[in-house]
């Protein structure tokens, strides 16, 4: 892939940076490798399919994803399932119709549910919205030459659940994440200046999976580490359910522009020459 | 329109001399577009045409996009999703419209920065100076009031603190804060009086551009030795100038086909790149982000709003001497607007009779080290307000400001310029070296 041929390019500049980084708040981001980074990078549409039966069996009990209509999981460049497969996937959920004044089986052409629970973030646009380390010291250099954006920081969130640190009173509520970075840590954690003595931050949502937690009709890996990669790819098609069109139409863009570029250049080159008195 | 001596347009059939009596467009045109444009022009004489097309382009797709846009309080995010997702390339539209704002300011600060190094704004171009100010500041307006629209986090405070600053002015900042928004907070009324003044200010701003290039079609292009072109016949002048069309137009087109590969790669494989992820969650006035940060083309003077705090001496002394009305906050906001007032009175600053900066050789550096500290100044504004960053930010903007009022006019008294040639022919002859035989060639002493 081009983008690891620019890594390695860098790399083997001196320029090398860490693996995995501080976030702004303090969190740790792991960089994973999805199919859709780079230029040229897709959507994997088995993965996509996986990572939406993760979130409708686990993440859609309390999280919703208002902004994403159920017709676009047939969608080209998305999990690409069946029409009638949308169609039956989309009656599970209930909607309230205010014609009808009552609630009725969701069709394609609704949207997912909002949240059931009030505290439960909507995850539409999660894997954009979380994109925002762009380290180090605010260059942006992870982003551009590895591909970090908000996938890897919902991956890392999703395996980021480890015991409390040391400094913790054994009856701290909530959980310990070394990822998340908006939630706090206790006291005991800070030193004199107010500082956090630890990566990451307390977090009120329950490890959500734990490994095995669903099972693939197609037999694949269901690891802590597998499906927390194939919820956050779902994720970033929610996001940006049209990424693959658009690295088309850029592919397009620059290819035309390119020739473009050329002839003009020709063209300059020869409206000159005779200026320039080099012929 | 007076100008450098050249042919001007004639009619020539009787149709075009029915028109030409009745109303002279074609001749304007013509006249327009054959422009007498010094031959010796540089590379950093193209960001023009890439402004020019900016604004086609940001007009083009904003106008597609203010048809499916909902400006509601409680509709606005959701209906920028709605183009995202189910308008017919509605991402593309948006990602180009955003993008292009960045391109916008990208071409606005290399052109300002020319302006700067080889003089372009000294006399006879003052007009054309302030009035390109005047457009620069009508684009900040306008690119602000566009971040607020999607009704995102970031457009939300961005919206609160950018008017807050206003209501820093002792005594009317509050009326005029409250007109502003349209009530007492960032609210549905802000939302509105936004999206109606983002629509109008852009064809503002099409009106000066039209003024810009009819002031500098007048007094002539500048160019890179910052010697005039001979007005003394139609011949002298000839022998500086080539017609705008074709040579600068393929020259510029060129250019623009380079840098807008570059626009559609970062629009195709980065579009969220140089935007701030927070603006994909709804705006919350109940929740305020960690770090509230402006989009990258207005932090260096982000940061020289930030620099004036409390502490800084110079504030200190500006409170005891207004008995307080001077107070950090308003201070921060005279050093912002106070960085832009000093570009526009430049050409009344520099002291110096030679105009191009290729021919001062002391005053290369200090440009050179102001390059550098917008750069600094563009990274501290990113930064949180505190130290280091606030003692860094604090010096930068005593150099922005240093440049303007102490250096500029200082160096045109102490400087020794070199000697500048005598001509624009002479120095494009001097790069492009005539073939031998030729009977222009005396200056050779072997010919």
């Amino acid at each position: 892939m081009i983008k690891k041929h620019i890594l390695s390019a860098v790399v083997a500049m001196g320029f090398a940076v860490p693996g995995a980084f501080a976030a702004g708040g303090g969190g740790h981001v792991e960089n994973f490798d999805f199919s859709f980074e780079g230029p040229f990078g897709s959507y994997d549409a088995n993965q996509l399919q996986r990572g939406l039966q993760i979130y409708t069996e686990i993440c859609a009990a309390c999280h919703g994803m208002k902004f994403v209509p159920i017709r676009t999981l047939s969608d080209d460049g998305g999990p690409q399932m069946s029409e009638d497969q949308v169609r039956a996937y989309a009656e599970q959920y209930e909607v309230f119709d205010t014609e009808l004044d009552d609630f009725r089986p969701a069709t394609p052409v609704d949207h997912f549910p909002e949240s059931a629970l009030e505290n439960a973030p909507d995850l539409s646009l999660m894997a954009k919205k979380r994109a925002g380390f762009h380290g180090p010291y605010g260059l942006g250099i992870n982003q551009f030459f590895k591909g970090m954006g908000g996938p890897e920081y919902i991956a890392s969130l999703m395996v980021g659940y480890v015991d409390p640190p040391e400094c913790a009173p054994e009856d701290f509520p909530g959980y310990y994440n070394v990822t998340f970075s908006a939630g706090g840590v206790p006291d005991e954690c800070l030193d004199d200046h107010g500082h956090s003595t630890v990566d990451g931050t307390w977090i009120n949502m329950a490890p959500p999976l734990y490994g095995d937690d669903v099972e693939f009709a197609d037999g694949h890996d269901a690891d802590l580490h597998h499906v927390a990669e194939d919820v956050s790819a779902f994720l970033m098609w929610t996001a940006e359910p049209k990424l693959m069109a658009r690295k088309q139409a850029g592919f397009a863009g620059v290819l035309f522009l390119t020739l473009l570029s050329v002839l003009l250049y020709l063209t300059n080159k020869r409206l000159w020459a005779k200026v320039k008195r080099k012929e | 329109m007076g100008g450098i001596p050249h042919d001007h347009y004639e009619a020539k059939s009787n149709s075009e001399k029915w028109l030409q009596r009745r109303l002279p467009i074609v001749g304007l045109m013509y006249d327009t577009l054959m422009i007498p444009t010094p031959k010796n022009l540089n590379w950093m004489w193209i960001w023009g045409i890439v402004l020019t097309f900016c604004l086609v382009l940001q007009i083009a797709t904003g106008i597609v996009l203010a048809m499916h846009y909902t400006p509601h309080v409680d509709q606005a995010f959701a209906s920028v999703e709605h183009i995202m997702r189910n308008v017919n390339g509605g991402y593309m539209l948006r990602y180009m419209h955003a993008n292009g704002a960045s391109l916008f300011f990208i071409a606005v600060y290399a052109h300002i920065f020319r302006g700067l190094y080889y003089g372009s704004y000294k006399s006879p171009r003052e007009i054309t100076w302030i009035i390109g100010i005047l457009i620069y500041v009508l684009m900040m307006g306008t690119a602000f009031m566009g971040y607020v629209l999607p009704w995102g986090q970031m457009s939300f405070w961005g919206a609160t603190v950018i008017t807050g600053l206003f209501g820093a002015i002792p005594f009317i900042g509050e009326p005029i804060q409250t007109l502003l928004l349209g009530g007492p907070a960032v609210d549905n009324a802000t939302l509105n009086r936004f999206f109606s003044l983002h629509y109008l200010l852009p064809f503002v701003i099409a009106a000066l551009v039209a003024l810009h290039i009819w002031a500098f079609h007048t007094t002539g292009n500048n160019n890179p030795t910052g010697v005039e072109v001979r007005r003394t016949s139609k011949e002298d002048a000839a022998k500086d100038t080539l017609p705008f069309w074709p040579y600068f137009v393929i020259k510029d087109l060129f250019a623009l086909a380079v840098i807008l590969a570059v626009f559609f790669a970062v629009v195709g494989f980065m579009p969220n790149y140089l935007g701030h992820p927070d603006n994909y969650i709804e705006a919350n006035p109940l929740s305020t982000p960690a770090h509230i940060v402006p989009e990258w083309y207005f932090l260096p003077f982000y940061a020289i709003l930030r620099a004036f705090t409390a502490e800084v001496w110079v504030v200190q002394i500006a409170s005891f001497l207004t008995a307080g009305i001077i107070d950090a906050k308003f201070f921060g906001v005279l050093a912002m607007f106070g960085s832009i007032a000093v570009m526009a009175i430049v050409p009344w600053v520099d002291t110096s009779s030679v105009r191009s900066g290729r021919y001062r050789p002391m005053f290369k550096w200090w440009f050179a080290l102001l390059v550098v500290d917008f750069f600094a100044l563009m990274w501290l504004g990113a930064m949180p307000a505190e130290e280091p960053y606030a003692s860094f930010s604090l010096i930068a903007s005593a150099y922005w400001f240093g440049y303007f009022l102490v250096i500029l006019p200082l160096l045109g008294v102490i400087e020794k310029p070199l000697p500048q040639p005598e001509t624009i022919e002479a120095d494009f002859d001097a790069h492009y070296a005539r073939k031998s035989g030729d009977t222009k060639t005396l200056v050779n002493p072997a010919e």
